[in-house]
Protein backbone atom coordinates (compact mmCIF):
# COMPACT_ATOMS: atom_id res chain seq x y z
CA UNK A 1 0.00 0.00 0.00
CA UNK A 2 1.58 3.58 -0.67
CA UNK A 3 2.36 5.33 2.26
CA UNK A 4 2.43 9.09 0.35
CA UNK A 5 1.44 10.63 -2.85
CA UNK A 6 2.71 12.76 -5.23
CA UNK A 7 0.51 15.64 -6.82
CA UNK A 8 1.70 16.84 -10.16
CA UNK A 9 1.34 20.67 -11.50
CA UNK A 10 1.38 19.63 -15.55
CA UNK A 11 0.98 22.89 -16.76
CA UNK A 12 3.32 24.05 -15.21
CA UNK A 13 5.85 21.23 -15.99
CA UNK A 14 8.64 21.81 -18.64
CA UNK A 15 9.49 17.96 -19.40
CA UNK A 16 13.04 18.10 -18.11
CA UNK A 17 12.52 14.49 -16.95
CA UNK A 18 14.64 14.85 -13.31
CA UNK A 19 11.42 13.50 -11.32
CA UNK A 20 10.95 10.56 -13.55
CA UNK A 21 14.58 9.05 -13.20
CA UNK A 22 15.55 9.83 -9.86
CA UNK A 23 12.35 8.86 -8.23
CA UNK A 24 13.85 6.06 -5.92
CA UNK A 25 10.63 4.43 -6.01
CA UNK A 26 9.90 4.69 -10.07
CA UNK A 27 6.41 6.04 -9.25
CA UNK A 28 6.45 8.42 -12.33
CA UNK A 29 6.95 7.73 -16.16
CA UNK A 30 6.49 11.09 -18.33
CA UNK A 31 3.51 10.90 -20.43
CA UNK A 32 2.79 11.14 -24.19
CA UNK A 33 0.27 13.58 -24.10
CA UNK A 34 1.13 17.39 -24.17
CA UNK A 35 0.24 19.93 -21.32
CA UNK A 36 -0.21 23.78 -22.99
CA UNK A 37 3.17 24.78 -23.56
CA UNK A 38 4.03 21.36 -25.33
CA UNK A 39 5.65 20.03 -22.76
CA UNK A 40 4.90 15.71 -22.03
CA UNK A 41 4.45 16.20 -17.97
CA UNK A 42 4.91 13.03 -15.75
CA UNK A 43 1.77 11.13 -14.66
CA UNK A 44 1.84 8.17 -11.39
CA UNK A 45 2.44 5.05 -13.00
CA UNK A 46 2.71 3.23 -10.12
CA UNK A 47 1.22 4.88 -7.13
CA UNK A 48 1.12 2.43 -4.76
CA UNK A 49 4.71 1.85 -4.92
CA UNK A 50 5.03 6.09 -3.48
CA UNK A 51 6.41 6.33 -0.09
CA UNK A 52 5.57 9.88 -0.58
CA UNK A 53 9.68 10.85 0.46
CA UNK A 54 8.86 14.23 -1.73
CA UNK A 55 12.36 14.05 -3.51
CA UNK A 56 10.61 14.64 -6.89
CA UNK A 57 9.96 18.04 -5.13
CA UNK A 58 13.42 18.68 -4.10
CA UNK A 59 14.41 18.01 -7.95
CA UNK A 60 11.43 19.55 -9.88
CA UNK A 61 13.32 22.85 -11.12
CA UNK A 62 9.85 24.54 -11.52
CA UNK A 63 7.91 23.58 -8.34
CA UNK A 64 5.35 21.20 -10.42
CA UNK A 65 5.71 18.09 -8.43
CA UNK A 66 5.70 17.20 -4.88
CA UNK A 67 5.22 13.98 -2.45
CA UNK A 68 3.79 13.74 0.69
CA UNK A 69 3.73 11.00 3.42
CA UNK A 70 -0.19 9.71 4.64
CA UNK A 71 0.57 9.87 8.68
CA UNK A 72 1.69 6.74 10.02
CA UNK A 73 -1.06 4.21 10.73
CA UNK A 74 -3.42 5.84 8.22
CA UNK A 75 -5.03 4.49 5.39
CA UNK A 76 -6.09 7.61 2.51
CA UNK A 77 -9.42 7.50 0.53
CA UNK A 78 -8.99 8.62 -2.96
CA UNK B 1 4.56 17.01 6.80
CA UNK B 2 2.43 15.20 9.65
CA UNK B 3 4.13 12.21 10.96
CA UNK B 4 1.89 11.67 13.89
CA UNK B 5 0.59 8.33 14.06
CA UNK B 6 -2.78 7.08 14.27
CA UNK B 7 -4.97 4.67 15.48
CA UNK B 8 -4.25 1.44 11.93
CA UNK B 9 -7.35 1.75 9.65
CA UNK B 10 -7.80 5.72 10.12
CA UNK B 11 -9.31 7.26 7.26
CA UNK B 12 -7.18 10.25 6.22
CA UNK B 13 -8.91 12.40 3.77
CA UNK B 14 -5.99 13.02 0.75
CA UNK B 15 -5.31 17.08 2.03
CA UNK B 16 -5.56 19.58 -0.03
CA UNK B 17 -1.53 19.41 -0.08
CA UNK B 18 0.26 22.32 -1.65
CA UNK B 19 4.14 21.85 -2.47
CA UNK B 20 6.13 23.23 0.69
CA UNK B 21 8.05 25.91 -1.33
CA UNK B 22 5.17 27.76 -2.22
CA UNK B 23 5.24 30.04 1.07
CA UNK B 24 8.97 31.00 -0.29
CA UNK B 25 7.54 32.16 -3.60
CA UNK B 26 6.25 35.05 -5.70
CA UNK B 27 3.65 32.27 -7.31
CA UNK B 28 2.44 35.08 -9.28
CA UNK B 29 5.79 35.30 -11.53
CA UNK B 30 5.84 31.59 -11.66
CA UNK B 31 6.21 29.75 -14.16
CA UNK B 32 9.75 31.30 -14.15
CA UNK B 33 11.71 32.17 -16.94
CA UNK B 34 14.42 29.25 -16.51
CA UNK B 35 15.30 26.54 -19.63
CA UNK B 36 13.56 23.03 -19.27
CA UNK B 37 16.53 20.75 -17.97
CA UNK B 38 18.28 23.92 -15.87
CA UNK B 39 19.09 23.35 -12.32
CA UNK B 40 18.57 26.67 -10.75
CA UNK B 41 15.21 25.71 -9.67
CA UNK B 42 16.43 22.67 -7.84
CA UNK B 43 18.47 24.72 -5.80
CA UNK B 44 15.94 27.27 -4.82
CA UNK B 45 13.85 24.28 -3.70
CA UNK B 46 17.19 23.01 -1.42
CA UNK B 47 17.38 26.89 -0.67
CA UNK B 48 13.53 27.31 0.87
CA UNK B 49 13.91 23.51 2.31
CA UNK B 50 17.44 25.36 3.95
CA UNK B 51 15.80 28.78 5.69
CA UNK B 52 12.85 26.02 6.87
CA UNK B 53 15.84 23.50 8.46
CA UNK B 54 17.31 26.91 9.64
CA UNK B 55 14.34 28.00 11.59
CA UNK B 56 15.18 31.87 10.98
CA UNK B 57 12.52 34.18 10.87
CA UNK B 58 11.87 35.34 7.02
CA UNK B 59 11.02 38.76 7.64
CA UNK B 60 15.01 39.00 8.84
CA UNK B 61 16.31 37.24 5.77
CA UNK B 62 17.21 39.20 2.47
CA UNK B 63 18.46 37.76 -0.71
CA UNK B 64 20.70 39.63 -2.88
CA UNK B 65 21.15 38.55 -6.21
CA UNK B 66 23.12 40.00 -9.49
CA UNK B 67 22.54 39.73 -13.02
CA UNK B 68 22.31 36.42 -14.91
CA UNK B 69 19.99 33.52 -15.00
CA UNK B 70 20.44 32.75 -11.15
CA UNK B 71 20.27 36.65 -10.67
CA UNK B 72 16.42 36.07 -10.76
CA UNK B 73 16.05 33.96 -7.74
CA UNK B 74 15.72 37.51 -6.12
CA UNK B 75 12.41 38.31 -8.02
CA UNK B 76 10.85 34.79 -7.41
CA UNK B 77 11.79 34.47 -3.81
CA UNK B 78 9.11 35.73 -0.89
CA UNK B 79 11.43 37.18 0.83
CA UNK B 80 13.01 40.96 1.18
CA UNK B 81 15.18 41.07 -2.01
CA UNK B 82 17.17 42.93 -4.20
CA UNK B 83 18.08 42.60 -7.84
CA UNK B 84 21.77 44.70 -7.79
CA UNK B 85 23.94 45.71 -11.21
CA UNK B 86 26.08 43.06 -13.07
CA UNK B 87 28.48 41.38 -10.35
CA UNK B 88 27.64 44.34 -7.68
CA UNK B 89 26.04 41.86 -5.42
CA UNK B 90 28.64 41.50 -2.98
CA UNK B 91 28.70 45.58 -2.70
CA UNK B 92 25.16 45.83 -1.91
CA UNK B 93 24.87 43.03 0.72
CA UNK B 94 27.77 44.47 2.16
CA UNK B 95 25.94 47.38 2.68
CA UNK B 96 22.84 46.23 3.50
CA UNK B 97 25.00 43.95 6.50
CA UNK B 98 26.80 46.53 8.11
CA UNK B 99 23.18 49.18 7.64
CA UNK B 100 21.19 46.07 8.97
CA UNK B 101 23.51 43.94 11.34
CA UNK B 102 20.91 41.70 12.22
CA UNK B 103 19.61 40.86 8.96
CA UNK B 104 20.89 37.21 7.60
CA UNK B 105 22.28 38.55 3.89
CA UNK B 106 22.12 35.71 1.24
CA UNK B 107 23.69 36.69 -2.39
CA UNK B 108 22.46 34.54 -4.34
CA UNK B 109 24.01 34.93 -7.85
CA UNK B 110 26.07 32.77 -11.04
CA UNK B 111 29.35 32.29 -11.77
CA UNK B 112 29.62 35.33 -14.36
CA UNK B 113 28.12 37.64 -11.84
CA UNK B 114 30.02 36.63 -8.71
CA UNK B 115 33.57 35.32 -9.84
CA UNK B 116 33.92 36.82 -13.59
CA UNK B 117 32.63 40.37 -13.55
CA UNK B 118 32.65 40.27 -9.45
CA UNK B 119 35.31 38.33 -8.70
CA UNK B 120 36.90 41.46 -6.47
CA UNK B 121 34.57 41.67 -4.33
CA UNK B 122 33.98 37.97 -3.67
CA UNK B 123 37.60 38.13 -2.51
CA UNK B 124 37.13 41.24 -0.62
CA UNK B 125 34.14 40.14 1.16
CA UNK B 126 35.97 36.55 1.94
CA UNK B 127 39.44 38.57 3.55
CA UNK B 128 36.93 40.26 5.78
CA UNK B 129 35.06 37.54 6.79
CA UNK B 130 31.97 39.20 6.62
CA UNK B 131 28.32 38.03 7.73
CA UNK B 132 27.03 37.07 4.65
CA UNK B 133 26.25 34.08 2.70
CA UNK B 134 27.15 33.47 -0.46
CA UNK B 135 25.40 30.95 -2.69
CA UNK B 136 27.26 30.85 -6.47
CA UNK B 137 24.96 29.05 -8.93
CA UNK B 138 27.64 27.29 -11.09
CA UNK B 139 27.26 26.72 -14.66
CA UNK B 140 30.11 27.39 -16.04
CA UNK B 141 29.60 29.94 -18.47
CA UNK B 142 27.63 33.23 -18.70
CA UNK B 143 24.66 32.32 -19.52
CA UNK B 144 21.76 34.63 -19.82
CA UNK B 145 23.62 37.09 -21.48
CA UNK B 146 24.32 34.52 -24.41
CA UNK B 147 26.58 31.35 -23.37
CA UNK B 148 30.03 33.52 -23.56
CA UNK B 149 33.76 32.45 -21.94
CA UNK B 150 33.73 33.16 -18.17
CA UNK B 151 36.08 32.71 -15.54
CA UNK B 152 35.31 29.79 -14.60
CA UNK B 153 34.88 28.01 -18.20
CA UNK B 154 36.72 24.46 -18.34
CA UNK B 155 39.91 24.27 -20.47
CA UNK B 156 38.77 23.38 -24.36
CA UNK B 157 34.94 24.22 -24.32
CA UNK B 158 33.22 25.92 -27.33
CA UNK B 159 31.13 28.86 -26.17
CA UNK B 160 29.74 32.08 -28.06
CA UNK B 161 33.13 33.53 -27.81
CA UNK B 162 35.61 30.92 -28.39
CA UNK B 163 34.08 28.63 -31.20
CA UNK B 164 37.55 26.63 -30.91
CA UNK B 165 37.50 26.09 -27.28
CA UNK B 166 38.85 28.28 -24.74
CA UNK B 167 42.54 27.44 -23.66
CA UNK B 168 42.29 30.37 -20.70
CA UNK B 169 42.81 28.49 -17.25
CA UNK B 170 40.21 27.72 -15.37
CA UNK B 171 39.25 30.16 -11.80
CA UNK B 172 38.86 27.02 -8.98
CA UNK B 173 36.24 28.97 -6.82
CA UNK B 174 36.93 27.08 -3.59
CA UNK B 175 40.82 27.65 -3.89
CA UNK B 176 40.40 30.95 -4.44
CA UNK B 177 37.95 31.80 -1.65
CA UNK B 178 40.39 29.37 0.88
CA UNK B 179 42.99 31.79 -0.01
CA UNK B 180 41.26 34.77 0.48
CA UNK B 181 39.69 33.55 3.77
CA UNK B 182 36.39 32.45 3.74
CA UNK B 183 35.43 30.56 6.87
CA UNK B 184 32.86 27.88 5.00
CA UNK B 185 33.02 26.72 1.82
CA UNK B 186 31.13 23.84 0.39
CA UNK B 187 30.45 22.49 -3.48
CA UNK B 188 27.49 20.01 -4.37
CA UNK B 189 25.80 19.75 -7.42
CA UNK B 190 22.05 19.92 -8.58
CA UNK B 191 22.19 16.03 -8.22
CA UNK B 192 22.72 16.23 -4.67
CA UNK B 193 19.74 17.67 -3.41
CA UNK B 194 19.63 16.62 0.36
CA UNK B 195 23.35 17.27 0.32
CA UNK B 196 22.84 20.38 -0.91
CA UNK B 197 20.06 21.58 1.53
CA UNK B 198 21.98 20.90 4.72
CA UNK B 199 25.11 22.46 3.06
CA UNK B 200 22.96 25.62 3.01
CA UNK B 201 21.41 25.10 6.23
CA UNK B 202 25.16 25.03 7.78
CA UNK B 203 26.02 27.95 5.85
CA UNK B 204 23.08 29.91 7.19
CA UNK B 205 24.01 29.26 10.40
CA UNK B 206 27.32 29.30 10.31
CA UNK B 207 28.86 33.22 11.40
CA UNK B 208 31.53 34.40 8.86
CA UNK B 209 31.79 34.77 4.79
CA UNK B 210 30.09 31.10 3.93
CA UNK B 211 30.27 30.05 0.21
CA UNK B 212 28.34 27.68 -1.09
CA UNK B 213 28.78 26.85 -5.17
CA UNK B 214 26.45 24.54 -6.75
CA UNK B 215 27.23 23.43 -10.27
CA UNK B 216 24.20 23.14 -12.19
CA UNK B 217 23.67 21.97 -16.00
CA UNK B 218 23.21 24.97 -18.43
CA UNK B 219 21.69 22.60 -21.40
CA UNK B 220 21.03 25.88 -23.69
CA UNK B 221 23.80 27.34 -23.47
CA UNK B 222 26.79 25.10 -22.39
CA UNK B 223 26.01 21.28 -22.70
CA UNK B 224 24.33 21.70 -26.94
CA UNK B 225 27.54 23.86 -27.56
CA UNK B 226 29.93 21.24 -25.87
CA UNK B 227 27.61 18.46 -27.11
CA UNK B 228 27.19 16.91 -23.80
CA UNK B 229 23.47 16.32 -23.87
CA UNK B 230 20.50 17.84 -22.22
CA UNK B 231 19.94 18.71 -18.19
CA UNK B 232 19.26 15.37 -17.33
CA UNK B 233 21.87 13.77 -18.94
CA UNK B 234 24.10 16.31 -17.18
CA UNK B 235 21.86 15.18 -13.76
CA UNK B 236 23.56 11.66 -14.43
CA UNK B 237 27.13 12.67 -15.28
CA UNK B 238 26.81 14.67 -12.04
CA UNK B 239 26.04 10.97 -10.08
CA UNK B 240 28.47 9.28 -12.11
CA UNK B 241 31.27 11.43 -12.31
CA UNK B 242 31.18 13.14 -8.42
CA UNK B 243 33.29 12.13 -5.65
CA UNK B 244 32.40 13.02 -2.10
CA UNK B 245 35.20 14.01 -0.28
CA UNK B 246 35.20 16.26 2.58
CA UNK B 247 37.95 18.18 3.66
CA UNK B 248 39.66 17.74 0.90
CA UNK B 249 42.38 19.93 0.03
CA UNK B 250 41.24 22.72 -2.42
CA UNK B 251 43.86 22.40 -4.53
CA UNK B 252 42.30 19.23 -5.82
CA UNK B 253 38.96 20.50 -6.70
CA UNK B 254 39.73 22.10 -9.90
CA UNK B 255 36.91 21.58 -12.77
CA UNK B 256 37.60 20.21 -15.87
CA UNK B 257 34.88 19.74 -18.94
CA UNK B 258 34.35 16.05 -18.76
CA UNK B 259 36.18 14.96 -15.63
CA UNK B 260 35.76 13.36 -12.07
CA UNK B 261 33.67 16.59 -9.94
CA UNK B 262 35.16 16.28 -6.34
CA UNK B 263 31.89 17.40 -4.09
CA UNK B 264 31.64 18.14 -0.18
CA UNK B 265 32.24 20.41 2.35
CA UNK B 266 35.75 21.48 2.51
CA UNK B 267 36.61 24.30 4.70
CA UNK B 268 34.75 25.03 8.07
CA UNK B 269 36.72 27.07 10.48
CA UNK B 270 36.04 30.13 13.22
CA UNK B 271 37.85 33.34 12.39
CA UNK B 272 36.87 37.05 13.69
CA UNK B 273 34.34 38.01 11.49
CA UNK B 274 33.95 41.77 10.47
CA UNK B 275 32.06 43.73 12.79
CA UNK B 276 33.16 41.65 15.62
CA UNK B 277 37.05 42.73 14.84
CA UNK B 278 36.10 46.50 14.33
CA UNK B 279 34.34 46.83 17.54
CA UNK B 280 37.08 45.04 19.17
CA UNK B 281 39.38 47.09 17.23
CA UNK B 282 38.28 50.63 18.23
CA UNK B 283 37.72 49.29 21.69
CA UNK B 284 41.20 48.44 21.84
CA UNK B 285 42.41 52.38 20.36
CA UNK B 286 40.06 54.46 21.35
CA UNK B 287 40.15 53.22 25.27
CA UNK B 288 36.30 53.00 25.93
CA UNK B 289 33.30 50.49 24.95
CA UNK B 290 32.89 50.95 21.05
CA UNK B 291 29.35 49.63 20.03
CA UNK B 292 29.15 49.24 15.63
CA UNK B 293 26.02 51.53 15.15
CA UNK B 294 24.89 53.28 11.73
CA UNK B 295 23.65 56.86 11.90
CA UNK B 296 20.46 56.93 10.38
CA UNK B 297 18.88 60.29 9.91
Amino acid sequence: MAKGFVKIVAERCKGCGFCVEFCPTHVLALSSAFNQKGYHPPYVSEAEKCSGCDLCGMYCPDFAIFGKRYPVGGTHAR
Amino acid sequence: MSNAVMEPGTLVQEPEAHNPVEPFLRMERIPHIWCPGCGIGTTVNCFARALMNAGLNTDKVAVVSGIGCSGRVAGYVNLDSFHTTHGRAIPFATGLKLANPELTVVVYSGDGDLASIGGNHLIHAARRNLDIKVICVNNLVYAMTGGQTAATTPVSSTTATSPYGTFEPTLNLPQLLEAAGATYIARWTTYHVKQLEKAMTEALKHKGFSFVEVLSPCPTLFQRRNHLGDGLATMKFYKEHSQTKHGASTADTGLTKEGDIVVGKFVVKEREEYIEGMTRHFTEHLGRPFEFKVRTC
